[in-house]
């Protein structure tokens, strides 16, 4: 038994099906914990006084906004390349979750920019890039969506993906690169973060719980369009039959 | 602890509805989201057992 064999659709299957309680179960527990560091223990900003803890949501969602996208570029690129049937099945499960994390990221966004700038939306650089993000994860689900064959739809599905990731470091960079009203990024890999190490904590612990989130519901849809392909082996008749 | 007390809490030193508000929407998404995915789940095998079905005759 190595690595390879979960490689194989039914192993992954069943796996998976061993796997998603763990990681729903962490990210609910994490969740917890991080809305407790949000509201409790973080103590008020003192520029942003309360709003600021929008932040405990609005920042975790715009990093897996961002991952999520790269991840799925990473499974459509080994998919192309080797082609391989579970990479397409993997970028395909999580193109959903990446659109509502986008979603999320713009609309808390929004609610902290009205109290902040005095307006829901600008058009700036960070926020058109994560506009654009959010179109291209509906673009690729409507493209997955309208070719019936499935091949033919995989590629064409992952090739989008991988033309859209020039837009990912274009959001990242976007406060460096042009004036922004969005402010600059307050935690780098570079130095050390400009926030208290409470806060950074509390977003460290979201961003966690919103990965292990992101796992599970990632899974639960991959086990499904796996079924939904191997529909014509034993094994998957065989799980058809017994339920 | 921040708070003194419940309404404080809930009052936000005035930006309870931003704060609420994106909390609440992130939480509502995110229920959908788990609903739908369930919803799917059985939708997709009653589909796929009627096809099996199906093809049996």
């Amino acid at each position: 038994m190595n690595l390879y064999t979960y490689a194989s659709p039914a192993n992954f299957y069943h796996l998976a099906g061993k796997l998603i309680p763990w990681f729903a179960w962490s990210a609910g527990l994490l969740t917890v914990w991080g809305l407790y560091i949000s509201f409790f223990l973080a103590p008020t900003d003192f520029q942003q006084s309360e709003a600021y803890r929008i932040i405990f949501i609005h920042v975790p969602a715009a990093w897996m906004s961002m991952f999520i996208y790269l991840v799925m570029a990473f499974w459509g690129a080994i998919g192309l390349a080797f082609n391989t049937r579970l990479s397409f099945m993997m970028a395909r499960a999580l193109a959903p979750t990446g659109a509502l994390f986008t979603f999320i990221a713009l609309w808390t966004g929004a609610l902290l920019g009205k109290p902040m700038w005095g307006a829901w939306w600008f058009w700036d650089a960070r926020l058109t890039s994560e506009l654009i993000l959010l179109f291209l994860y509906v673009g690729i689900i409507a493209l997955w969506a309208a070719i019936d064959d499935v091949k033919r739809g995989d590629r064409a599905g992952s090739l989008l993906t991988l033309i859209g990731v020039i837009n990912v470091p274009i959001i990242y960079f976007s406060v460096k690169w042009w004036n922004t009203l969005h402010q600059g990024s307050s935690i780098n890999l570079t130095k050390a973060p400009s926030m208290a190490a409470i806060m950074l904590q509390g977003l460290l612990v979201m961003a966690f719980a919103g990965w292990l989130y992101t796992i599970a519901v990632t899974l639960v849809r991959v086990r499904r369009i796996i079924l939904e392909r191997e529909r014509h082996t034993d094994w998957a008749k065989a799980i058809l039959e017994a339920k | 602890m921040e708070w003194a007390s419940w309404s404080e809490f809930w009052h936000m030193a005035g930006y309870g509805l931003y704060v609420w508000g994106s909390y609440a929407v992130t939480l509502a998404a995110i229920l959908i989201e788990v609903i739908l995915l369930k919803r799917a789940g059985t939708d997709t095998r009653r589909r796929l057992k009627r096809m099996q079905q199906w093809e049996e005759q």
